[in-house]
């Protein structure tokens, strides 16, 4: 009945009742660790990223080529069957300028996250990355771009074994 | 009351003390094909509605509930996470069947403890960030506690608590499906490492993995899938409070409460007599008898004296965690409860195996949200061939 | 199937950062839905909880440290979680608990207290990416949806001034909610001039990072009908939850909100939502997704919210009035409290209480509709009278 309610609970405290103490607050810092298994399709996933190449797996009945990598398709509720690799090239599907850390400071330079749609992988089959070596005004929707590897002495099987995506024009 | 509803399909997976190789997502695939070949159904066309038990902080992943559908079939799905122990989200599987709105639902839980570097602090998060976490303790000092009161309200004894470990981890050498099958003496119980006395080292249940899923269905498609259908007979859960200054020490009052209502439902008033055994949760030695208690199984104080008769053992007048519970099978975290339904479905079957009792026709499961909390679930199974 | 109602609601204000806890606040919304529905704790046979990541308030179980504020003491408790689609989740688990049969009322109570997480809230979504595949790159909230309204502007051709009219209006709206975070008069030009955070978003675009609790009361047929002069009954609830692979779908479209629309329009007996539907509370953390889910919830065709609201349709005395509550851009965004706090609004607005924001025209039905995890879960309450 909010036209017959005249007081609301709840008591908005600023920035500086907290710095100047007029309130009591209690701090914490968990530590809370984990160190995940991988599992079968991504720990074959990062092993071949640390080769410098992208792997997928495919499914037979529904025919993809699915990136990243599982051992059941989510579609059929089936096991996936074999083991492709597709290529280190790709389409944006989707972008942003990124000015801001997650804390919301902003940063120096912006990021480019994009939605990437490896080439090889099936249709709408995209991984998160980021762009680099382009000017953030000239990313579009529909940008061919290639992979850029780490050196393979530095590359660890992660994801960051790719230091990000750059235009690419098909030969 | 609306409909009545059986377990048709069952799935687990790789129950044991880590599991290194495969991710928890494999996990419950394997479980999910299982439990849905069981049924012998297809996920993707014929269930109505999906759910499963996590909590964040176990995951290490905020809004774990993303990453619940794909492995389970689904994808695209009615789905919805519970944050609570299996046997509760088998009680909402119940519910929305006697809604009418869904014929068929799957319920998931699982545990990947080993992906949890620092468990202690891990679960110390569950506790009152301002009036409780501060003092810094071990997150078991509130077992050590609670036993400590339960031992002085009632006529049981550390002995007693030291007979339940010993019960349950030589009843899971029997069990292929456990991994803390082990013959202690009583002596070797008793003289283990103190770690928040009365409490000593072996009387808690030490974590394990393993996924556990079940296949709820109305009674029109029940007896269509099975020839086994599980009927749940009655279900209840309740919360006392979060608050460790006035919660009941000496009782499980959470155990009572929700017993109290799935007995209403299955209308049983002399649990001991018309029940034929339970899985009730045993995350420490002593809460198998507090528990017992609790459920009305046997008499106040009793419990201890009823072990030491041998009347909770396998051969037993009212065998309790046949199975070894989690003393001998392992704590599964939020699928714990899942765990010991998973046995009673197996021995209402007559699938149990090597740990299968003779003719049991109705059964008590019970789980607990282990600490700091005070909530429990109760779910009554029985056997197709049973009451009418 | 058995009838169930919305017979009380409650609220306390949203703010950045409140004194109150967790727990506290939780209270607070409980204790006036109660009061609202003329019913007391003793009267409540079972309480569901909903709230989103447990790493904003820095307590794992979360539903447990709330259980005692919440009226969760010596009683059914659970807690329902579908991440940011929580809010209306939490009445659909209601729903089920009342229309088994099990139980006659149910309290429902759903807080967030992201203050507490520091040094920025959004520090708790930094694990919502999977662990291995994605968070080494250092994801940030901000992303996701920059990604996916980028693809939403681009397939349509929408720009992002049309977009901005819905902070406009929505922030507009709030200025008339008692417990509104961010009422504004604001202008388009103010919201496109705003700091850009993460292209196509730009700060006014955002709800932001709020502390709050909302509650509602349930029932059965038979005890709203004793008890309540005026029930709000749920007509039809639906959800889905789409794949985590959520770079192997197109972002432009919610294909699983409109499978969530299409099971509670099955469960209400609607056949034309446009003409059925007389209020929408669509979920509004950022200004596009509003027309996101207005296309998902079939109320408009797909590319064709932008102009609705241009044209004004949207607007509180518009033909279709859309978050005429001021939504989570201008209410505030305590998680799963925002979600919830849409389902009080309608329980106002249908039962013709909701003071300055009152749409005009007695509207009889209205929709309240959540979304969350990574851009994949769509949960749908209709409401009617």
């Amino acid at each position: 009945m909010t036209v017959n309610i005249k007081q609301w609970p709840g008591t908005a405290l600023a920035t500086r009742d907290l710095e100047q103490g007029h309130v009591l607050t209690v701090k914490y810092k968990p530590r809370a660790e984990y160190a995940w298994d991988a599992g079968v399709a991504i720990a074959r996933y990062l092993e071949e990223l640390k080769a410098g190449r992208l792997i997928a797996r495919s499914c037979k009945q529904c025919d993809r080529i699915l990136i990243p990598p599982r051992m059941f398709c989510e579609e059929c509720f089936r096991p996936t069957d074999s083991w492709v690799y597709v290529e280190d090239t790709g389409t944006v599907n989707t972008f942003s300028i990124c000015h801001v850390r997650w804390d919301v400071v902003r940063l120096d330079q912006p990021q480019l996250p994009a939605v990437i749609h490896v080439d090889g992988a099936s249709p709408g089959m995209g991984i998160l990355h980021l762009l680099g070596e382009v000017a953030p005004e000239e990313v579009y929707i529909g940008m061919k771009v290639k992979a850029v590897w780490e050196e393979a002495s530095r590359r660890q099987g992660s994801i960051t074994d790719i230091r990000h995506w750059k235009p690419w024009k098909e030969e | 009351m609306s409909e009545r509803m059986a377990i048709v399909g069952l799935g687990y997976a790789d129950i044991r003390s880590c599991t290194p190789g495969i991710s928890y997502k494999e996990l419950m695939y394997e479980a999910a094909t299982r439990a849905y070949d069981d049924a012998g159904i297809n996920p993707r066309k014929q269930v109505d509605s999906f759910i499963s038990v996590s909590e964040d902080f176990w995951e290490g992943t905020s809004i774990f509930d993303e990453y619940v559908p794909d492995q389970l079939g689904a994808a695209l799905r009615p789905v919805h996470t519970v944050c609570g122990d299996g046997l509760q989200a088998l009680s909402c599987a119940a519910m929305l069947i006697e809604t009418g709105q869904a014929q068929i639902v799957a319920v998931e839980g699982h545990s990947k403890h080993s992906d949890m570097c620092t468990p202690h602090h891990i679960h110390q998060l569950a506790f009152d960030p301002i009036y409780h976490r501060p003092l810094g303790a071990h997150p078991q000092h509130l077992a050590g506690l609670e036993m400590a009161r339960f031992l002085h309200e009632s006529e049981n004894t550390r002995e007693h608590c030291g007979l339940v470990v010993q019960k349950n981890r030589r009843n899971a050498l029997k069990n292929p499906r456990s991994v803390y099958g082990s013959d202690l003496s009583l002596q070797d119980i008793l003289d283990a490492e103190p770690t928040f006395t009365p409490m000593g080292v072996l009387d808690a249940a030490q974590p394990a993995d393993g996924a556990f899923v079940v296949v709820v269905a109305a009674e029109r498609r029940a007896k269509a899938l099975s020839t086994h259908p599980v009927w749940i007979r009655g279900y209840g859960w309740c919360t006392e409070t979060p608050a460790v200054d006035s919660r009941s020490w000496g009782e499980a009052a959470y155990a009572r409460l929700a017993a109290h209502q799935a007995y209403r439902m299955a209308k049983i008033t002399a649990p001991a007599r018309e029940l034929d055994f339970a899985e009730v949760d045993d995350s420490f030695s002593y809460k198998e008898l507090q528990h017992l208690e609790a459920l009305d199984i046997c008499p106040q104080g009793a419990a201890g004296a009823w072990l030491q008769a041998g009347i909770t053992q396998t051969g037993g007048e009212f065998p309790v965690n046949v199975s070894g519970g989690s003393l001998g099978v392992g704590y599964f975290l939020e699928a714990s409860g899942l765990m010991r339904l998973t046995e009673a479905v197996l021995q209402l079957r007559g699938q149990a195996g090597a740990v299968q009792l003779p003719a049991v026709r109705r059964g008590l499961v019970q789980s607990w949200r282990n600490l700091p909390t005070t909530t429990g679930c109760v779910v009554i199974l029985e056997r197709a061939d049973g009451r009418e | 199937m058995a009838k169930v109602a919305v017979v009380g609601a409650g609220m306390t204000r949203f703010v950045r950062r409140a004194q109150e806890t967790g727990r506290e606040l939780s209270w607070q919304a409980a204790k006036m839905a109660l009061d609202a529905a003329g019913l007391r704790l003793k009267d409540v046979d079972a309480v569901v909880i909903g709230s989103a990541p447990d790493a904003f308030d820095g307590v794992h179980m979360k539903g447990e440290y709330l259980a005692d504020g919440s009226g969760g003491w010596c009683k059914p408790t659970l807690r329902c979680y579908v991440g940011g689609g929580t809010g209306v989740f939490a009445p659909i688990q209601a729903w089920y608990h009342i229309a088994s049969g099990r139980f006659d009322t149910v309290l429902v109570v759903c807080e967030e207290k992201m203050s507490s997480c520091h040094p920025h809230p959004q520090g708790a979504f930094l694990t919502i990416f999977d662990h291995t595949t994605e968070r080494a790159l250092g994801p940030n909230l901000l992303w996701i949806f920059a990604l996916e309204m980028n693809r939403y502007m681009t397939v349509h051709g929408i720009t992002k001034r049309e977009i901005a009219e819905v902070a406009v209006k929505n922030k507009r709206n709030a200025l008339d909610h008692p417990c509104a975070q961010l009422g504004a008069n604001l202008t388009v030009d103010d919201v496109l001039a705003s700091e850009e955070l993460a292209w196509p978003v730009n700060r006014l675009d955002v709800s932001p990072a709020s502390d709050g609790a909302a509650a509602v009361v349930m029932c059965s047929e038979h005890v709203a009908k004793r008890t309540s002069p005026q029930p709000v009954w749920l007509e039809g609830v639906g959800w889905h939850l789409d794949t985590a692979y959520w770079t192997n779908r197109d972002l432009y479209y919610p294909q699983y909100l409109e499978y969530a629309a299409r099971m509670a329009y099955d469960m209400a007996g609607i056949k034309e939502p446009r003409k059925e539907i007389h209020i929408v509370e669509p979920y509004d953390p950022f200004d596009y997704k509003e027309l996101h889910h207005l296309e998902g919830l079939l109320l408009c065709k797909r590319g064709e919210a932008a102009r609705l609201t241009v044209d004004g349709v949207t607007q509180r005395d518009g033909d279709l009035p859309v978050c005429p509550s001021g939504g989570l851009l201008g209410v505030g965004n305590p998680i799963a409290a925002a979600g919830l706090m849409k389902v009080c609004e309608l329980f106002w607005q249908l039962r013709g209480e909701a003071g300055k924001r009152q749409v005009p025209g007695m509207p009889r039905r209205g929709l309240a509709q959540a979304w969350g995890d990574l851009m994949q879960v769509g949960t749908v309450v209709i409401m009617g009278i």
